[in-house]
């Protein structure tokens, strides 16, 4: 720790802050627009200058200057930082002057206009008139691909988006060519950005130089209601921030939550949102004669309930799919239980995770933040970049930082950091137990979902069992054993238990022609049910599910429900209802909960929250929200001996297409068009 | 009693008759304050606040920019927008204005708000209609009066202009 002296206030912070962030901690404010916390330090926008006493003996930039570097006064003294001094204010403002010469003045029509730093700021620390009459700078702007807008006049060039680019996202795609009033930031190649985080430059930027193409001048920042929620587009569950104005969705924002995604999130939780508009089903619907006709919900209890009151038990069954919240499955869970039948589960992948094997074997153990900790990480049966590319950032960042090795079972894949190849199959675990590399302290296995989504799931989760014993992945105070899950829903399923009775058929057997007489299916539409069952389809988009309904009852997407999501660490988090369901669509629960009355079996819960109340008594922990239940490692030492064969099929990753992995993706135009330049991107690299 | 004394003298020789017949006789002479209204009007000033309008440009583009300034400004809410890029270029245009003119409170902040000159409040008054509905004015009628005022507003704004 360190004295030092900030407006006349005394203070102690660590030697190696720097008087930015020391002023931060004395209350001070610092106008900044280079300095971002997350990214390195770049002290090129001069905004931060402040005036100090034992440094130098000019205005100093606060964000490049560290505590350590000021001396104490001839008696000892902490060095002075005078944040508001006459010199320090002449300086900033001066700067802004500088900075106002080439920036046009088109706040109106810009996009940014409302939460611009550089608004704001020139507001609060600028003059109010310019003393340069010279023609303003003219930038052509850039392409940089579907989802970021340039407008290359308003860049103040503080280089925040090439520091992104190449630090975070791992795609040193941006950069700045040309000095002083010349330099400009460009793709050099006018290529669109191959990055899944690319949507966060629009953040960073302070000023409206890059803004979100999707959804450019549709709206105000002061127009919308903002809900604090969590995305459910992958396995991670980052904290969102849902804009949304008048009935729709406009825009998705990243909430920051250093635990999960810090203040990042991927493009297909940001631009998704347009999919909530489109092939949204707002009705029932009742098959008639081949064609899915329009009903009542009347109707459409009465046809499902004629031919379920018709079916044995045992010839009912219901899949759940990956969006699903726990409050749902919870209420279909019971249904089917009710009704009973042993065939429910929410594995539509045919993943082999059970909960009978225990709760440490299907979390990402660690949690995420333990990432930071690992000094060693093997990825197996999975590519991270495209299964969460939030996680993957944190991976990266991990290896930036060095002292880590990175090994890679599976596909393999351009994942942003280096990485040793070691195979492809479930073989090379056992060359990893018999032979494990020595020296770690910290060594984490992230599995994909993919790798127990195959016929020898169960053998592969004993093989990697085994390989995580010998390798020192489970041991006291450390469990190193992370599953990283696609799906949102599928933590939550799997803690409440969804998952085949004695005797009864997983989703891979329920979908066979044959199986059963009638089949709840809760947005599962990543599994294609054969034909012969009567299928009732709970859920938002007319996709495959919907395709292949005799009923389809219009469910809520997860920003029109409030709902409890298990993120793939166990954290179950709540997330609010943001808009509502388009029509006559509702929330899930309760269609379930008419259903079960239509069906004579009522659940016993009128509200959402008595649900909750039964959810807690059943279930104590999902009502814990942001606490991680401790899972016991010993589950996986159990699950080691499990056996089983394993093949020498190559692990594959459950993600072929990032942008187009569940309804709501599939029914977006930007995702759409964003799968389509990454085809392009892979097509030309082939040739 | 004095009091009385000259109450009743004043009620005697009708005192206050005379006082209010010579000022009728003195307004008799006087010009008249009334106008033959609607065949006759009174001059305006050039800021009067009347009907809205949205201006073009002389080449005949739209002067709005769908910053929404006015709807953020506007106290009784009665400006709706909807934005959007324009489809030939992409531009940032409006492809909704509406001006509920029920709510409108006539306060003019629509006009000081606006950075381009595009709404502004006109000095037409005399928009009063038999239904409510037709007081809800759309972009098209508000352009059209645009076109339909735009000497008189332009006149204005230029005689205002050395003021702001």
């Amino acid at each position: 720790m360190s004295k030092i002296n900030i407006d006349g206030k005394d203070i102690d912070v660590p030697a190696e802050y720097t008087l930015l962030q020391a002023c931060e901690a004395a209350g001070a404010e610092v106008p900044r627009f280079c300095f971002h916390e997350r990214l390195s330090i770049a002290g090129n926008c001069r905004m931060c200058l402040v005036e100090v006493k034992g440094g130098p003996p000019k205005p100093t930039a606060s964000c490049a200057m560290a505590v350590r570097d000021l001396r104490p006064g001839p008696n000892g003294e902490p060095p002075v930082v005078l944040t508001n001094s006459p010199m320090a204010r002449k300086a900033r403002q001066g700067v802004m002057e500088f900075l106002l010469i080439n920036h046009p003045l088109d706040c109106p029509i810009c996009d940014q206009g409302g939460e611009c730093d550089l608004q704001d700021q020139a507001m609060a620390y600028g003059a109010d008139s310019s003393r340069f009459a010279e023609n303003k700078r003219a930038v052509e702007d850039k392409y940089l691909g579907a989802l970021v807008r340039t407008s290359m006049n308003r860049c103040i060039q503080c280089t925040r988006c090439v520091r992104f680019a190449t630090e975070v996202a791992g795609v040193p795609e941006l950069g700045a060519i040309g000095r002083g009033e010349d330099m400009e930031i460009t793709s050099y190649l006018e290529r669109a950005l191959s990055s899944e985080l690319q949507g966060n430059v629009v953040d960073l930027c302070p000023v409206g130089a890059l803004t979100a193409k999707p959804i450019a001048f549709h709206a105000r920042p002061w127009e919308y209601v903002k809900t604090e929620t969590v995305d459910v587009m992958d396995g991670l569950g980052a904290a969102i921030r849902i804009d949304s104005r008048g009935r729709e969705v406009v825009r998705i924002l990243p909430r920051v939550n250093d635990a999960i995604n810090e203040e990042w999130i991927s493009d297909k939780t940001r631009h998704v949102a347009d999919g909530l508009k489109t092939q949204r089903l707002d009705r029932p619907y009742v098959r008639v004669d081949g064609k899915l006709k329009a009903a009542s919900w009347n109707e459409a209890f009465a046809a499902i309930a004629a031919k379920a009151k018709a079916a044995a038990p045992e010839k009912i069954g219901a899949i759940v799919g990956d969006l699903a919240a726990v409050e749902e499955m919870f209420a279909l869970q019971g249904l089917i239980a009710r009704l009973g039948s042993p065939n429910i589960d929410c594995r539509q992948d045919g993943s082999k995770l059970h909960p009978k094997f225990g709760r440490a074997s299907y979390l990402f153990n660690s949690t995420v933040a333990g990432i930071d900790d690992a000094d060693a990480i093997l990825v197996i049966g999975s590519n991270p970049r495209l299964e969460s590319p939030v996680l993957n950032a944190r991976i990266r960042r991990r290896w930036l930082k060095g002292g880590v090795r990175i090994g890679v079972i599976g596909e393999r894949a351009d994942l942003t950091y280096d990485a040793t190849y070691m195979g492809a199959g479930p073989e090379t675990l056992a060359e990893v137990a018999e032979k494990p590399a020595q020296g770690m302290t910290k060594p984490m296995f992230v599995v994909g979902a993919g790798a127990f989504a195959r016929p020898d799931g169960v053998g592969v989760l004993a093989s990697l069992a085994k390989a995580a014993a010998a390798a020192g992945v489970v041991k006291d105070g450390w469990n190193g054993f992370n599953v990283l899950h696609t799906a949102a829903s599928r933590v939550g399923g799997l803690d409440l238990g969804l998952v085949p009775g004695d005797g009864g058929l997983d989703a891979p057997a329920m979908a066979k022609s044959g199986a059963l007489d009638v089949l709840f299916n809760l947005g599962a539409d990543e599994i294609e049910v054969e034909p012969g069952a009567f299928v009732v389809y709970i859920g938002t988009h007319g996709d495959r599910g919907a395709h292949r309904a005799d009923v389809i009852l219009p469910g809520a997407a997860y920003t029109e429900k409030s709902g409890v999501y298990v993120n793939t660490e166990g954290r179950p988090q709540f997330a609010e209802r943001a808009v509502f369901p388009p029509g006559d669509a509702r929330e899930d629960w309760s269609i379930l909960r008419a259903l079960s009355e239509a069906l004579g079996a009522r659940l016993p819960f009128d509200s959402l929250t008595e649900l909750r109340a039964t959810l807690a008594a059943a279930h104590p922990h999902l009502a814990q929200f942001d606490q991680i239940a401790p899972a016991d490692p010993a589950a996986l030492t159990a699950a080691a001996a499990l056996g089983g064969a394993v093949d020498r099929t190559p692990f594959r990753s459950p993600v072929e297409d990032f942008y187009l992995t569940n309804p709501i993706a599939r029914a977006s135009r930007v995702m759409a068009e964003c799968s389509a330049l990454a085809r392009e991107r892979t097509r030309q690299a082939a040739e | 009693m004095a009091l009385r004394l000259a109450q009743s003298a004043r009620s005697l020789f009708l005192t206050e008759f005379f006082a209010a017949f010579a000022l009728s006789i003195r307004y008799m002479f006087k010009p008249k304050v009334t106008i033959n209204y609607p065949n006759e009007k009174f001059p305006l000033s050039p800021r009067f606040r009347g009907e809205h309008a949205l201006r073009r440009y002389p080449n005949g583009e739209e002067r709005c920019i769908a910053c929404k300034l006015c709807e953020a400004i506007c106290p009784a809410q009665a400006i709706t927008i909807e934005a959007g890029p324009r489809r030939n270029d992409g531009t940032r245009r409006t492809t909704r204005y509406d001006i509920d003119m029920t709510k409108c409170i006539y306060c003019g902040f629509c006009q000081e708000a606006c950075p381009v000159d595009a709404i502004v409040e006109g000095p037409n008054f005399e928009f009063s209609t038999e239904t409510r509905e037709e007081l809800f004015y759309d972009k098209d009628r508000l352009l059209g009066n645009g076109a339909r005022w735009e000497r008189e507003l332009a006149r204005n704004i230029a005689m205002d202009a050395p003021y702001r």
